[in-house]
């Protein structure tokens, strides 16, 4: 397109007159960016953060549970009883042992072709594993990796439960950037962050949970030996 | 400023925010609203922040961070595009406001769409997509809560983060009955926001073109990020077939990162949470996940004037969060629509003056009592202050330069040229001094001054003044006796 390389040109050509001040030879590297703020946290035990992600998700109105990696198959199944899911979708990849009986299990395997957003819209909830959680803001993170499938899968359902293995939960912020690194860096994987469900305080500053995506999410935080973590 | 690029387009200057601050001081309704906004998010805000031990290391690196993208804009810029494209996705750029609504409505036009859904984006609030979408025949659908709201009421945003802060429940209640014909509706928060909720799925799940702005977009990586609470962004960065997102151009970031950097900056900032419910980061197009089709569009429309001026330059840091809006003692009277401008508060002060030209909206740089509190706040360390008095002596040099006579013969003008004569020298300061000792007496009552004469009422019409007092500390310095003429006569 002609008009846009000119403006492409025109606008570069701004930038470079604007930033005349700046010395032809001084590198993006020159400008100092201090980054002593805190990157990880030495001192704390991986039991203290798993603690207070599972606080802090709770914060968020989440029901979250800690729980023994042998009795995971038996707590999704008696949740998925509690909250009276009939129809529930899972990414193609869940173990086999996670999957619950007595529901019908709309299975989507990865691609634009499987469920329809009809099928997603109209089931009653979703099934998935995570990337990783972030104890310091209760933060469950999402990279369509291993156990979680498709973006779509976790927003149209109007519950999700989700699965978080305690060795995927870091402490901070930077801690969970440096982890997806590599979903980002090398597999320019779609990244999602969740902390809680969707919610507006659009209307009056009262705050109601539940807007667009999942209305309801629950969260079992699972004590595990052998590392889930592809 | 003469070097300097001019405006994009010629555009009547902006209502003076005095005449607009009025008006909206006069309903009572709004200030209430305010009020009780601006406080509830301000707590929230400070409660979060102060659990933040390295709060002030993390706003000096994001400021570090934001002058090292604007010092080498484009170098990012270049390469931002390189890594969009090598992603999949499709790079446009453009200089104005028009040129961009051209790019978008192109785009949108070739699809076939009638339809658009739209993330809430302040950028394309400021360019008037939705106006222009509309003069092709293609309706633009907002679906955040509050820009649905308030395009149902066919209204403007006054707040960044909730612009339908204005509106009370039972109005919005009406609103909806009347727009989306529903019978019986309370005026619960909950139930409108159910009743907003089925409105616009059945659009989430047919339309086949979504539109967003960009809160950050990596250079290194090519991902852009989008940072909502609502869910609605979710659902137009996921489900349509074409995602176009427009952003201006100071919203790259060098790698992937910063980010750690800018997610722990602003949600805090902004919504007074720890983290926002949903942040979504794409990296182009990802094979058999969301639009198999993604436009970024690379806004100018006035930045790179901002980015001359190496006072006005730190301005391009803003994330906007809101939080200078929120803890602004102006902006909480006067609610945004008095800023005549898609940024209000104390950011709007100072970013439309430098976007629309100086001239254009000379009055807003004064909409400040320059305490301070919204540099304080910032969480990319922009000196609010500091830019607003920079550019009040643009606007009155600019003034002296245009009307040279009338200037000239311009009462503020010529009490400032007489103060500045008067401190020039110790003799005229002193004799100013002596002169104002008796000249205040008819004006001084109990102890104070509290009715100047002419222009000056309107300063005594609201608070009291100091007078000057009998004896200054220059004739006390003087009078007072030297420690040897104490000694003398303790001797004597």
């Amino acid at each position: 397109m002609n008009t846009g390389s000119t403006a492409r040109e025109e606008m570069l050509h701004r930038i470079h007159t604007a930033l005349r001040d700046v010395p032809a030879e001084e590198q993006p590297q020159d400008v100092m960016v201090m980054r002593d703020y805190r990157r990880s946290d030495a001192t704390a035990q991986q039991d203290e953060v798993v603690e207070r992600f599972v606080e802090r998700v709770a914060e968020y109105k989440v029901t979250v549970r800690r729980i023994e990696e042998a009795s995971l198959p038996e707590t999704i199944a008696t949740t998925c009883a509690a909250r009276a899911l009939r129809r529930l979708v899972i990414p193609t990849d869940l173990p086999e042992s996670w999957l619950p009986s007595g529901v019908e299990l709309l299975q989507d395997n990865n691609t634009l072709t499987s469920l329809s957003y009809e099928q997603l819209d109209t089931s009653d909830g979703v099934l998935t594993g995570c990337a990783l959680g972030i104890a310091q803001t209760g933060t469950i993170v999402l990279d369509g990796d291993a156990y979680q499938g498709r973006r779509v899968i976790t927003l149209l359902p109007d519950y999700h439960l989700c699965v978080v293995f305690e060795d995927q939960i870091v402490d901070l912020v930077p801690e969970a950037i440096e982890r997806l690194s590599d979903a980002v860096l090398r597999q320019r994987r779609p990244i999602t962050f969740i902390s809680g469900p969707s919610a507006t305080s659009d209307i009056e500053l009262s705050r109601v949970e539940g807007v667009h995506g999942p209305r309801t999410l629950d969260v079992l935080v699972v004590r595990n030996s052998r590392s889930y973590t592809p | 400023m003469s070097e300097l690029p001019p405006a994009t387009r010629a555009r009547r200057p902006l209502p003076t925010f005095q005449a607009s601050a009025k008006q909206a001081l006069a309903n009572t309704q709004l200030r209430r609203n305010l009020y009780k906004a601006t406080h509830t998010i301000r707590a929230k805000r400070g409660q979060v922040v102060d659990e933040m031990p390295d709060w002030q290391k993390l706003r000096e690196a994001g400021r570090a961070l934001k002058e090292r993208s604007l010092r080498h804009l484009d170098t990012y810029l270049l390469e931002l595009e390189d890594s969009v494209q090598r992603a999949g996705g499709q790079v446009h750029w453009a200089r104005d406001a028009r040129e961009a609504n051209a790019i978008v409505t192109q785009i949108v036009h070739e699809h076939g769409a009638r339809e658009v859904i739209k993330v809430k984006s302040l950028t394309t609030d400021e360019i008037k997509l939705n106006q222009a979408l509309a003069a092709r025949g293609i309706e633009a659908i907002e679906t955040d809560l509050a820009e649905l709201i308030i395009q149902m009421a066919g209204e403007s945003s006054s707040h960044i983060l909730v612009p339908a802060i204005h509106k009370n429940r039972s109005e919005i209640r009406e609103l909806f009955m009347r727009t989306l014909n529903i019978d019986n509706l309370t005026d619960e928060p909950r139930e409108l926001t159910n009743a907003a909720r089925a409105h616009l799925r059945r659009k989430f799940l047919s339309t086949r073109v979504a539109i967003s702005g960009v809160n950050f977009a990596v250079a290194e990586t090519g991902t852009v990020c989008v940072v909502e609470s609502e869910g609605n962004g979710r659902m137009c960065v996921t489900l349509p077939r074409v995602l176009i997102s427009v952003m201006g151009i100071e919203k790259v970031i060098p790698t992937w990162q910063d980010l750690e950097v800018f997610l722990q900056l602003l949600p805090r900032s902004s919504t007074g949470e720890r983290m926002n419910p949903y942040t979504s980061l794409w990296t182009g197009v990802s094979e058999g996940d969301g639009p198999q089709e993604f436009h970024l569009v690379l806004l100018d429309n006035g930045r790179t004037r901002v980015l001359a001026d190496t006072i006005g330059r730190q301005t391009l840091n803003c994330i906007r969060c809101s939080a200078c809006l929120n803890i602004c003692p102006v902006y909480e009277r006067t609610g945004g629509h008095a800023y005549s401008s898609v940024y209000p508060g104390p950011i709007g002060a100072i970013l439309t003056p430098q976007l629309l030209g100086i001239e254009k909206a000379s009055s807003l740089p004064y909409a400040s009592t320059l305490c301070g509190a919204c540099y304080d706040v910032c969480p990319v360390k922009i000196n609010i202050p500091e830019v607003l008095i920079y550019l009040r002596g643009r606007i009155v040099r600019q003034k002296q330069d245009h009307h040279q006579l009338r200037a000239r013969m311009d009462p503020e003008n010529v009490a400032m040229k007489l103060m500045a004569r008067t401190f020039e020298s110790r003799q005229r300061y002193e004799q100013a001094q002596k002169l104002a000792q008796f000249g205040q007496l008819p004006f001084k009552h109990g102890g104070v001054i509290d009715a100047l004469p002419g222009p000056l009422a309107s300063w005594t019409a609201l608070r009291d003044l100091q007078p000057v007092p009998k004896q200054s500390f220059r004739d006390w310095w003087r009078s007072r006796k030297l420690p040897q003429e104490a000694q003398q006569e303790v001797d004597s």
